[in-house]
């Protein structure tokens, strides 16, 4: 029981602790690979502190709301983020709240950071918003598919019980896995606003989508919000991690030995994708705007052919 | 007992009503008029409650009236005592809204007298136990709703808005009567019981169903018999607006729910997909359109036609799971309508009196020349954003419990032998996946145009908060929206009677799940537990604050906004509804509307304004209304040469009527 | 159930499935016809897995026809065409990209219902090849019949073709004569639509069939 509590205390400071960490690999790597030094991998963390240090800018029509959604948004991510299984499956809580739970909470920051957006009152804030639920009225979707597939093969919408079947082998080499595997990275660059979908090192206010949300965001607050979009990244890394490589998780009751095997391999894991992330997104140009949805449908179709092709495969 | 007292209820409701034809017009009348509609209301919460959790055996009563050879039959059995709350919650607050809202009311002669004939016409048909007394009932309400919303009839539009109700209502109510004309067969059992214990001719079934789906979905606002829905609602003064979109479509659900689960025996397995593929329809479609809107109540009224689709999804569902006799998946899924038919009841009641208060406070209904609201009215702009948050089922709150019990019914589909039903039911899945999602935007759209972002109008300008009353009848809407959504054990486990009376099964009891969670099917399946969500989010973000104003600044300074250092002062440049939603339209409206747009760009030199126009089309109404109107337009014409023919023209008609009946005389064998 | 060779089996005819979603969602011809010959080497490669699986050494041959043909000779040859008779190079579909999406989607679901239904009793590896074999004969029907292109719906017949090979192989035991016969008359019919469309452009100055729509007399 302590054990267990522990391993779910421990998870939920990890992820706070190792988002930046995965920012600043990533950027770092984006840097060398087009020969650039690039910033120390702890920049963000300096980032963060200096932000938070700051004196306040609020706009003269901010609202209450506006000063609030900060930490409703931190909140509500940090929460989704402490119940995907990292290092060890079975987490404490984890039967509290399902993968379709943890889509619907990174929609509630999402409408509030929409919200957000729209309260100073400003075109800028308009266009992030407008395009962020663009994106997201297709994203969602997508997402809830490959959540629709994954629960149909491990017969359970908890995230725990999907990690354990994707990683006891049963699943083999399914096809609907590989595609729902494509719909996931697809989503997780919109839902991240990386390239091709959104520019995250951007400051162009027409390229932008996320920037422009929280354009008017400073201090304290700008600093919460970055931090919450960077644990929302080690969100969907850890998600694509448990599920599609599962190799080195702890099951659930297990020592102190597979549990540290477990941290390495998790923090394997976040490299290996890290990197290839930061490959990707520096192989690519970004899209314009209207060419996401096209993006984002290609992922809503790989999804509902993965559920459709279910059927056909061995057990349904 | 609670049957006489809910009878006792209507009859009260109806003598208020005369009572107020005599105080029109005078503040006491108001106050007595609402204020013992909400008294009544509570009583009959109170009374359907205590038979709904008390899981007191069904009570049936008879009396003389109406028909002579029939009888008035009523009755009180779960699923009546589920709507019976439904109503006399909305009822109670809307009474209570009103207490306040009506003093700004221009015609009270108009809606004061009709406004307790509409209470008690939706409780009559809750209870009706016989074909007759249930039409009745049924017609009383659609005609005191009617009048309701012709009460402002010196504005254009809610003079068509009206008639299309009346004449979709009529239409309706034919099929309705025509359905119980075949449920009833030869002999005229009218009874619900007779109906019951009787069966209906094999070939017949598929056409009372159709019947049935045209009579209740005309009501409810299915696709594409929603038509009239958009138009109505929002004519109707707000308090109305809310009762006939969050308890008069439930009705409707009402009148689906217990001709189909009770009256027509077991179902056939085809049942489930005519009435998914027309719920995934009306999901899609109905939050397309409300996207689409700027006048905020008929958004809202189009948001209402997509949680219909929601609610008969899960009817559908459970339609298919019964016919291949897997009750504890048709328990789910029917327990999963019925909860979202209550928790659609209270936020879109909500929603409805937060724009009611708008518009009191604005006069103004149309969002572009909204804004800023929420400085001038920060208490109604926080109730307004729960009922947001809550509709666009998103945790903790109501919404996402009856879509979460929705999607785990929809992952049961595999148990299903029928290969058209596991295709279907994970496409209907996507559909309502992306109407949450869309429905998502719409309420960023509808929230923060109308109240974030800065003045547009004057009018917005000098918004004030309203009274006592209405702020009250919100809050409570909105803390029973937060209750539903954290402890939704308690409200699935007062459905269970009503599941075990229709669908066979119920859901395992959920008050003893450890934690308050809720475990629909079995533990290891699927779990989710609202109170432990909401406390952590809270509990985190509280320490978040705290540690940040602790241990960093808690400065704050004011000055302009920066938007990218070109500040303008200018409140026109601001996102309007149409700018927000045009993402939206391009990606959808294209293929949905036909939507374009166009702009007229004057060359440089020349000073006049450019202008940008965007065409929609209502490609439902083009395809279906408009060609029946014609032809119906076409008939009358044609007919109307009649009241024009001589004397002798009118003779013979009768002497060629009595001639030919005669002759049927003759022949018949 | 061979586990992994049913699961290899299944990625590769399912990839094709992808590959024909893939020939829809294209708009500019030289793509097209890279991603047809990528629908014919994937479709080599089912061919070579069930010829390793079924034990079926005269199936290589098919495979090695499709890989060398399909994926090569043909492509080649229409974009040598292409620049020859400068054809018009975007593909208008009817309806937009999005309808036709949904649409595939739709026959998809289809073909699968009906031949899970039909083949009641089969053996589960021979149900799911003529599952995916009938999709992708659907979808390259759809491409026909919703491109303006004359290139586009030659494509969109070849991969029909490649859909029914699909389900040949699947169906155990299909001898080599069969298979050449098949590949000449597809040679055939490829010379014949080669000489109509030379003798189009010179009589019509283009193959966009809305064009020759216009020349019969009925308008578009």
């Amino acid at each position: 029981m302590t054990t267990t509590l522990a391993v779910q205390a421990a998870q939920m400071l990890l992820v706070l602790g190792l988002a930046p960490l995965l920012v600043g690999f990533v950027r770092k790597v984006k840097a060398r690979l087009l020969r650039r030094q690039g910033p120390p991998l702890i920049q963000p963390y300096r980032d963060l502190i200096r932000l938070l240090r700051k004196d306040l800018v609020l706009a003269t029509s901010a609202s209450w709301l506006f000063r609030a959604i900060p930490y409703l948004i931190f909140a509500a991510t940090w929460v989704a983020a402490a119940l995907v299984p990292t290092f060890a499956t079975g987490l404490m809580f984890s039967w509290s709240a399902d993968l379709i739970v943890i889509i619907a909470l990174l929609g509630l920051a999402r409408f509030f950071l929409a919200l957000a957006g729209l309260d100073v009152g400003t075109s800028f804030g308009g266009i992030g918003s407008s395009r962020e639920v663009m994106i997201a009225s297709l994203a969602e979707p997508a997402m809830l598919m490959i959540v629709f597939t994954l629960a149909l093969a491990a017969g359970s919408t908890q995230l725990s019980t999907m990690a354990e079947y994707l990683a006891s082998g049963e699943a083999g080499l399914r096809f609907s896995l590989g595609l729902a595997l494509i719909a996931l990275i697809i989503v997780a660059i919109a839902e991240n606003a990386r390239i091709p979908v959104d520019n995250p090192a951007t400051h162009l206010e027409l390229t932008m989508v996320h920037e422009a949300m929280v354009l008017e965001y400073s201090g304290r607050h700008l600093a919460l919000i970055d931090l919450s979009a960077e644990l929302k990244l080690l969100l969907y890394v850890s998600l694509i991690a448990c599920l599609f490589m599962p190799w080195g998780i702890a099951a659930p009751d297990a020592g102190l030995e597979a549990l540290l095997i477990g941290v390495i391999a998790y923090i394997a894991k976040l490299t290996a994708v890290g990197f290839l992330l930061a490959v990707f997104e520096t192989s690519i140009a970004k899209m314009r705007v209207f060419r996401v949805p096209e993006f984002l449908g290609v992922a809503l179709m790989l999804a509902l052919l993965a559920t459709l092709l279910l059927f056909v495969s061995r057990s349904l | 007992m609670t049957l006489v007292v809910v009878l006792a209820i209507a009859a009260a409701l109806l003598i208020v009503s005369a009572l107020s034809l005599a105080l029109l017009g005078t503040a006491l009348g108001r106050i007595l008029v609402y204020g013992i509609s909400l008294t009544l209301a509570g009583i009959g919460l109170a009374a359907a409650l205590g038979a709904l959790i008390g899981q007191v055996p069904t009570e049936t009563l008879t009396l003389p009236l109406g028909l002579p050879w029939i009888g008035a039959h009523f009755r009180l059995d779960a699923l009546s005592a589920f709507f019976l709350v439904v109503v006399n919650l909305g009822g109670g607050a809307a009474s209570l809204y009103a207490l306040g809202f009506g003093r700004h009311e221009t015609a009270p002669q108009r809606v004061l007298p009709f406004y307790p004939l509409f209470l008690a016409g939706m409780t009559l048909v809750v209870i009706a136990d016989d074909a007759f007394t249930f039409l009745f009932s049924w017609e009383f309400m659609s005609l005191s709703s009617w009048a309701l919303v012709m009460a402002h009839d010196h504005v254009r539009e809610n003079l068509r808005a009206g008639y299309v109700y009346l004449v979709m209502a009529s239409f309706g109510t034919l099929a309705l009567l025509i359905a119980f004309g075949l449920l009833a067969g030869p002999d005229g059992a009218y009874a619900f019981d007779a109906i019951r214990n009787s069966q209906v001719a094999p070939g017949l079934v598929p056409l009372v169903l159709i019947l049935v789906l045209i009579g209740s979905g005309s009501k409810a606002g299915l696709v594409p018999l929603h038509a009239w829905l958009p138009l109505a609602h929002p004519a109707a003064p707000s308090h109305v607006s809310g009762l006939l979109s969050g308890v008069m479509t439930k009705v409707a659900v009402y009148a689906f729910a217990r001709i189909v689960f009770d009256l027509l025996g077991d179902p056939a397995w085809w049942w489930s997909m005519v009435v998914l593929a027309l719920a995934g329809i009306t999901c899609v479609m109905g939050v397309l359109y409300a996207l689409m809107q700027h006048d905020l109540k008929r958004l809202l009224a189009y948001h209402t036609v997509e949680n219909i689709g929601i609610i008969f999804i899960g009817l559908g569902l459970a339609l298919g799971f019964q016919a291949y006799g897997l009750g504890w998946a048709a328990a789910l899924a029917f327990t999963a309508a019925l909860l979202h038919v209550l928790n659609h009841s209270l936020f879109k009641h909500l929603l409805f009196l937060g724009s009611g208060a708008v518009l009191t406070a604005t006069g103004e209904r149309n969002m572009e020349h909204l804004g800023g609201l929420i400085h001038r009215m920060p208490l109604t702009a926080f109730t307004f954003l729960v009922g947001c948050v809550a509709i666009s089922a998103l945790p903790p709150l109501n919404g996402f419990v009856s879509e979460w019990l929705t999607f785990q019914a929809i992952l049961q589909s595999p148990q299903l032998p029928s290969w058209g039903l596991k295709f279907l039911i994970p496409a209907v899945g996507s559909l309502l996946a992306l109407s949450a999602a869309l429905a998502a935007a719409c309420f960023v759209k509808a929230f923060g145009i109308t109240f974030l972002g800065r003045p547009r109008t004057e009018a917005a300008r000098r918004a004030h908060e309203t009274d006592a009353f209405s702020l009250t009848s919100m809050f409570t809407l909105a803390t029973l929206c937060l209750i539903a959504g954290i402890l939704p054990g308690y409200f699935i486990d007062a459905l269970a009677p009503v599941a075990k009376s229709m669908v066979g099964e119920s859901m395992p009891l959920q008050h003893g799940v450890p934690f308050l969670s809720i475990v629909p099917i079995a533990e290891g399946r699927s779990s989710y537990n609202g109170l432990l969500v909401f406390l952590f989010m809270v509990v985190s973000g509280v320490a978040a604050a705290i540690v940040i104003h602790r241990f960093a600044s808690d400065r704050i300074r004011r000055g302009p906004a920066w938007d990218c250092g070109y500040p303008d002062p200018s409140t026109q440049t601001q996102y309007t509804s149409s700018s927000f939603a045009q993402p939206i339209r391009r990606v959808f409206g294209t293929l949905v509307f036909r939507a374009s747009e166009q702009v007229d760009m004057p060359p440089p030199g020349d000073q006049r304004p450019a202008r940008l126009v965007v065409r929609l089309t209502d490609t439902i109404w083009d395809a279906l209304y408009e060609p029946i109107a014609v032809v119906v337009g076409t008939i009358a014409d044609r007919l109307n040469r009649l009241q024009y023919l001589s004397i002798r023209h009118y003779l013979g008609f009768v002497f060629v009527s009595l001639v030919g009946l005669l002759l049927v005389l003759a022949i018949w064998p | 159930m061979h586990g992994l060779n049913f699961d290899i089996a299944h990625l590769l005819a399912g990839s094709l499935v992808l590959v024909s979603f893939m020939l829809l969602y294209q708009d500019r011809l030289y793509a097209l016809l890279n991603v047809y010959a990528l629908h014919a080497v994937v479709l080599a490669l089912s061919v070579a897995w069930q010829a390793y699986i079924q034990g079926a050494p005269h199936l290589y041959i098919t495979a090695a026809i499709a890989l060398l043909f399909k994926a090569i000779v043909i492509p080649v040859a229409l974009h040598r065409m292409i620049v020859k008779l400068g054809i018009h190079r975007e593909i208008e579909a009817v309806g937009g990209i999005g309808l036709t999406m949904l649409l595939g989607m739709g026959l998809v679901a289809l073909a699968m219902v009906v031949t899970l239904r039909a083949t009641e009793g089969a053996g589960l590896l021979a149900r799911e090849d003529l599952a995916f074999a009938l999709s992708v004969v659907l979808l390259g029907l759809l491409m026909m019949v919703t491109r303006r292109n004359a290139v586009s719906q030659v494509v969109g017949f070849m991969s029909l073709e490649n859909g029914l090979v699909l389900a040949a192989t699947g169906a155990k035991g299909m001898p080599l004569v069969v298979e050449i016969s098949v590949a000449f008359s597809i040679l055939i019919a490829f010379i014949v639509i080669g000489i109509f469309l030379f003798r189009i452009r010179e009589r019509f100055d283009t193959v966009d069939v809305a064009a020759l729509d216009r020349y019969r007399g009925e308008h578009g």
